[in-house]
């Protein structure tokens, strides 16, 4: 059954009609030809599809389109106006990749989760669950994990976001 | 993943009518299971009822702050970051932030992190039998990859464990369950929300048809407010508990005058651990102590060779847990 | 084409770190994979498809009714054994998919369904219904049924080795070590599920099947596709412009892509897309056999070994065998005078094994290099002395002399940057609050290799750049990158005049980007070319000229054993309440002759590590023997490490150069951070413990009383 839904896509507005069972994933790769939210589980077991949705890291293969008519969608391909955004560049220079299949995902989680922790949200390292955030090493690891990288970039992915978060 | 409608909800109380009588229906939030689940077939509904947008998003304080009314459609990460979350019932932030990933938190909603279902292997593969998934076809983890298999209340039937952390931490906290139905609005306290598997293990909590659960409510105390969550698990992040323990205690001097266990990763549901409470109440809080308490607790525990490690591993987390617990009360 | 006999290239650009050259493509996400190209790649309006999968272990298809799938919206058809396009036999059970009713494993392919969409095609896989003719089936590996001896394990290597008498110097050994140690069933899993999109064209009266492949090798899949469809090799085109890793699981075409051709064969013309799913994977795209090695060690008392045996059992599938060379680098490690391995396969009715990165080595070197830290033990020596004393002078294996064997250095260099010389001899030794701590050490090592078949093209260009071409695959290795820095200094110009292509079949041909061989044999034909080239058009040469050549063999490479060496070192935490293990530190110091470009292959060897850390930590695939297939078939189920588990991670490498093997005077790197790295943790857990854990993973509960 299909349904007709609006999306801003990196700042395009962009209308479709979709199956009431194609997730934004889906939408976006298959339907829009926006490919740079990868497909690596389809379950929301390794952060690929990682996209900011209304604002928040999200995962896009865990989300029905139908149910997102009118949301904006920033993907890795339009975090920067111009050019690219701080952590990709960041990435580039710390090599915080290998085959680059996580990556679109990696920058997108870690640009919302910059700003989660700006935001003071604790997570699963953080001691003191009522004081500030400092996002050290181990807080980076943690807030990361929801982004597989097979290929074990993490060290440069590390030092990438260290930098982009003192930046 | 067949054809299906999808309507969102105009209010919950539309919500519950809707669903309420259609077998085929089902209540969509932040999806992160259920479509996880549309995927693999595990469950194929006719219609989705999208609550995720309906105004039940608000944490708030109840009589005076006596407690915290958790809306069904607050988010993980937002609840886990609420000042009074953190500071009144740190259980409920640790569960919450040991579970899942950042994405899926930004996502999941408290109520749909209840009523999530196991991650057992065989439930999650159309193409095994399970009767969870498929009543009368048989049990494949029976005999089958058990490393997280329960423990305690199992049947012959399902021997599968509940898969929440925030729900092992709102069993020990005695949160009250608020939920709407086509006759009114019930209250269920948090205890009586999870079942065992008994001989119908497809069933996983007393909702009944159309059921909605409208709000979680925590009461605070003086043991929510030293309460904390140890989640065991094989990597460090994004995995689910080999084992996890809440526990809140309340101390008078060195003995015991309230103290709150429940497990995660052991049972079909949230394991509140009352023989183990009781055998601590008045009773100072050593290591020791909790060691023999936990013992009593897990006297009728039933293992394998792959759910063996489950018994230390219970008793030394529930010991290292409480015992941190007391040494930061009397610091 | 022309043979070159290459020199020694002068460096310029290799040997300093470069930024990739598409890192740009790669951190916006505009890198298209195998199933991301549009019209203006030619895949114009695609069907997709979805395989449906065998529910029984073994037997035959007795019915297959398609009806419901295709009375489903979107459903175009249902491709199954009784109208599938015919395909030639090549001797590859794995690949003759749809040509019988016949079923070797849980999770064959046994029908495709075609839609407009990938919700309909789902859909429509769910409902085409399959009855089967079940027949008995065997699918676990144990000691008992491990009994077959191939001819020969991967890729053609002696299934046994004996010399001397290994039985009278065990039974004469002052010390003898004899345990077994055993490795699960792991998967490969890329972060890019295996995908491809195919369609079949009429050019000027011959069909042409074009393909965007995720693969580690573009010329692998039509040689193996090519004469499936009865095709010459010019009548297939397999490009893979972006590969999202591959780890051997892509090393060769699986079944997958020959349905993708199958199912583009019935759509005159319309292209197919067909994106494997995570789950499939596990029964579809290779993986790891389990591994069980019984290894003895019989030693004098100050650990000098005298007998060496190492006796493999592991499986492979009964469609196809692949037998894994675990016990090989058993055979050229460690000094003894007498020696022995061996191995024994179960034949299974189970989805056919494949290689995952350092085949053999990696099971093999788990085992040996805990069973050395056990020799250490027994002797009451250190572990790096007991790797010392047993440094050969030559290859055991082959008498040759290595080119340039730096064990020990690494070993050395690693001691001094762990500060093992403050290590406690004994075990169980240190607490730092709820962790007990250790430390352990493990050797590494994998083969140097070139593969043959290697040519590549320059071409002089209109604004004083060159064109430089070659088949080959950027898997993530940083390949685009570092044949741009080999083909730059090979012509004498900088990096940016450099305009490289790859990954396409009619490029000249590449071998697979496997065995840490790629940069070797790829780097070597294009150095080749590049000489070639000079000496043919000289230092200006007109726009447009071109040479395509492939390196001369070099007959004096023959007298060495080519192989890189390293040292892990680990350090482990093992709570002492609950059993969990974490890895602070992990620290890689490698012999690998001459870096080409130190950033990527940092993120190599590193990445290795994180993949050997995660083997010795979390992975194991669980097949249930009842259905025969892998039942943890998931990335929740099936742990790799995360990011949390990475802690302090460093590689590092020797400076040297070894122009015996190349003209870049590299060695390759893509493997050798996986092997030894689990064994390093195994023994650091001993170390941290005292419990001394013999099979992978080193999961919480093996360590809790």
């Amino acid at each position: 059954m299909d349904a007709h839904i609006s999306l801003t896509v990196d700042g395009t507005e962009r209308s479709l009609d979709v199956d009431t069972r194609t997730t934004l994933l889906d939408a976006l790769r298959e339907r829009l030809a926006v490919t740079s939210p990868k497909k690596g589980c389809d379950h929301g077991q390794c952060g690929s599809c990682t996209v900011l949705l209304d604002g928040r890291r999200h995962l896009t293969c865990l989300t029905l389109a139908v149910a997102h008519d009118g949301a904006e969608v920033v993907t890795a391909a339009g975090l920067a106006d111009d050019g690219l955004h701080p952590v990709q560049q960041a990435f580039l220079d710390h090599d915080g990749y290998q085959c680059g299949y996580c990556t679109p995902g990696q920058v997108c989680s870690a640009v919302g989760m910059l700003d989660e922790a700006k935001q003071g949200h604790p997570s699963h390292v953080t001691d003191d669950l009522v004081g500030d955030v400092d996002l050290d090493d181990d807080e980076i690891r943690e807030r990361m994990s929801g982004n597989l990288c097979r290929c074990g970039a993490y060290p440069g992915i590390l030092a990438a976001i260290r930098e982009a978060a003192t930046a | 993943m067949r054809a299906m409608r999808y309507l969102p909800a105009e209010s919950p109380v539309w919500a519950v009518e809707t669903v309420a009588g259609s077998p085929g229906a089902q209540f969509l939030a932040g999806g992160t299971n259920l479509v996880d689940h549309l995927k693999l077939g595990v469950t194929a509904p006719e219609l989705l009822v999208d609550i995720s947008r309906l105004p039940l998003d608000q944490v708030e304080q109840y009589d005076d702050g006596a407690g915290l009314r958790i809306g069904a459609n607050v988010r993980n990460s937002d609840l886990a970051a609420h000042p009074l979350v953190r500071s009144r019932m740190p259980a409920v932030a640790r569960a919450l932030l040991s579970g899942a990933s950042g994405q899926i938190r930004n996502q999941a909603t408290t109520a749909g992190n209840l009523l999530q279902r196991t991650r057992c292997v065989y439930f999650q593969d159309v193409t095994t039998p399970c009767n969870k998934r498929e009543p009368g076809s048989g049990c494949s983890a029976l005999e089958g990859y058990g490393r997280y298999n329960a423990v305690l209340g199992a049947s012959a039937a399902c021997v599968t464990t509940h898969p929440s952390d925030l729900a092992v931490a709102l069993a020990a906290l005695d949160a009250t369950v608020v939920v709407l139905g086509t006759e009114g609005e019930r209250r269920v306290p948090f205890a009586d929300l999870h079942r065992l598997p008994g001989d119908d293990p497809s069933v996983d909590t007393t909702l009944g048809d159309g059921e909605l659960i409208t709000s979680v409510e925590v009461p605070v105390s003086r043991a929510s407010e030293r309460s904390t969550y140890r989640k065991v698990r094989d990597r460090a992040s994004f995995a689910f508990a080999l084992v996890s323990v809440a526990a809140a205690v309340e101390l008078d001097g060195p003995v015991v005058r309230d103290v709150r266990i429940a497990w995660g990763g052991v049972a079909h549901r949230p394991w509140r651990a009352r023989l183990a409470e009781a055998a601590l109440v008045g009773r100072e809080l050593t290591e020791d102590a909790v060691r023999s308490a936990v013992d009593e607790e897990l006297a009728d525990a039933e293992t394998t060779a792959q759910t063996a490690y489950k018994v230390p591993m219970l008793r030394n987390t529930t010991a290292l847990t409480l015992t941190r617990l007391a040494e930061e009360e009397t610091r | 084409m022309t043979e070159q006999v290459v020199r020694p290239l002068a460096v310029r650009s290799v040997g300093r770190s470069l930024e990739r050259v598409d890192g740009h493509e790669k951190v916006t996400g505009a890198a298209a994979y195998a199933v991301e190209h549009g019209e203006a790649d030619g895949v114009i309006d695609p069907l997709h498809v979805w395989l449906v999968q065998s529910t029984v272990a073994r037997g035959r298809v007795a019915r297959l009714r398609p009806e419901a799938a295709l009375s489903h919206p979107g459903v175009v058809a249902v491709i199954d054994h009784s109208n599938a396009p015919r395909l030639r036999d090549t001797g590859n059970r794995e690949l003759l998919i749809l040509q019988d009713d016949a079923v070797g494993f849980r999770g064959q392919v046994v029908a495709l369904v075609l839609a407009e969409s990938a919700e309909s095609a789902r859909e429509g896989a769910a409902l085409v219904d399959v009855s089967y003719e079940v027949e008995p089936h065997e699918a676990e590996l144990r000691e008992d049924n491990a009994t077959y001896k191939p001819d020969s394990v991967n890729p053609d290597m002696d299934t046994d080795t004996e010399d001397g008498d290994v039985d009278a110097a065990l039974a004469a050994a002052e010390v003898v070590v004899d345990h077994v140690y055993r490795t699960p069933y792991e998967h490969n899993n890329p972060l890019e599920p295996h995908a491809t999109t195919a369609w079949w064209e009429d050019d000027a009266g011959r069909e042409v099947l074009s393909m965007f492949d995720s693969t580690q090798g573009v010329h692998g899949v039509v040689e193996s596709l090519a004469p499936l469809f009865g095709l010459e090799a010019e009548q297939v085109r397999v490009r893979a412009p972006y590969v999202g890793g591959g780890f051997g699981s892509k090393g060769e075409a699986h079944a997958h892509v020959v349905a993708a051709a199958l199912a583009a064969r019935t759509t005159k013309g319309r292209p197919v897309k067909l994106a494997v799913t995570r789950q499939q994977m596990f029964a579809l795209t290779g993986y790891r056999t389990a591994t069980i090695s019984h290894l003895r060690l019989g030693a004098t008392a100050d650990g000098t070994l005298t007998a060496i045996e190492h006796a493999v059992q592991e499986q492979t599938s009964a469609i196809r065998e692949y037998a894994e060379q675990t016990a090989s680098p058993t055979r050229m490690m460690y000094a003894a005078p007498n020696r022995r391995t061996s191995h024994r396969l179960a034949r299974l009715d189970v989805a056919v094994p494949s290689w995952m990165r350092a085949p053999g080595e990696m099971p093999g070197m788990f085992a040996h290099e805990v069973a050395m830290d056990e020799l250490a033990v027994a002797c009451g020596i250190d572990p790096l002395e007991v790797r010392e004393r047993n440094e050969p002078d030559v290859d055991p294996e082959t008498g040759r002399p290595f080119n340039n064997r730096r064990l020990l250095e690494c070993l050395h260099r690693g001691a001094e940057r762990f500060d093992w010389a403050s290590r406690p001899p004994g075990p169980r030794a240190t607490v730092d609050g709820d962790w007990w701590v250790g430390t352990g050490v493990a050797s590494a090592t994998y083969p140097a290799m070139k593969m043959p078949g290697n040519s590549a093209r320059v071409r002089s260009l209109d604004d004083g750049r060159y064109a430089v071409a070659i088949g080959s695959v950027d898997i993530g290795t940083g390949a685009r990158t570092v044949l741009t820095q080999i083909a730059a200094d090979a012509l004498d110009v900088e990096p940016g005049d450099i305009d490289l292509a790859i990954a396409d079949t009619r490029l000249p041909p590449a071998s697979v980007a496997g065995g840490s061989s790629g940069t070797s044999s790829w780097g070597t034909a294009i150095v080749a070319a590049a000489q070639r080239f000079r000496a043919d058009h000289g230092p200006s040469p007109d726009p447009g000229v071109e040479t395509t050549a492939s390196a001369a063999d070099d007959p004096a490479a023959e007298q060495y054993a080519f192989h890189s060496f390293g040292a892990v070192f680990a350090e482990a935490r093992v709570n002492r309440w609950t059993g969990e293990v974490r890895v602070p530190r992990l620290l890689g110091v490698y012999s690998v002759g001459r870096v080409v470009n130190p950033m990527t292959a940092r993120s190599q060897l590193l990445g290795g590590l994180v993949m050997g850390l995660s083997a010795g930590l979390f992975e194991e695939s669980h097949r249930d023997p009842r259905f025969g297939h892998v039942v943890t078939q998931d990335l929740a189920t099936y742990h790799v490490a995360a990011h949390a588990d990475v802690l302090d991670l460093d590689a590092e490498w020797l400076e040297e150069a070894d122009e015996v093997f190349t003209p870049m005077g590299s060695r390759g790197i893509g493997e050798i951070g996986i092997v030894g790295t689990a064994a390093a943790v195994a023994n650091a857990t001993f170390h941290a413990t005292g419990v001394r854990v013999r099979s992978l993973p080193l999961t919480a509960d093996r360590f809790l009383a």
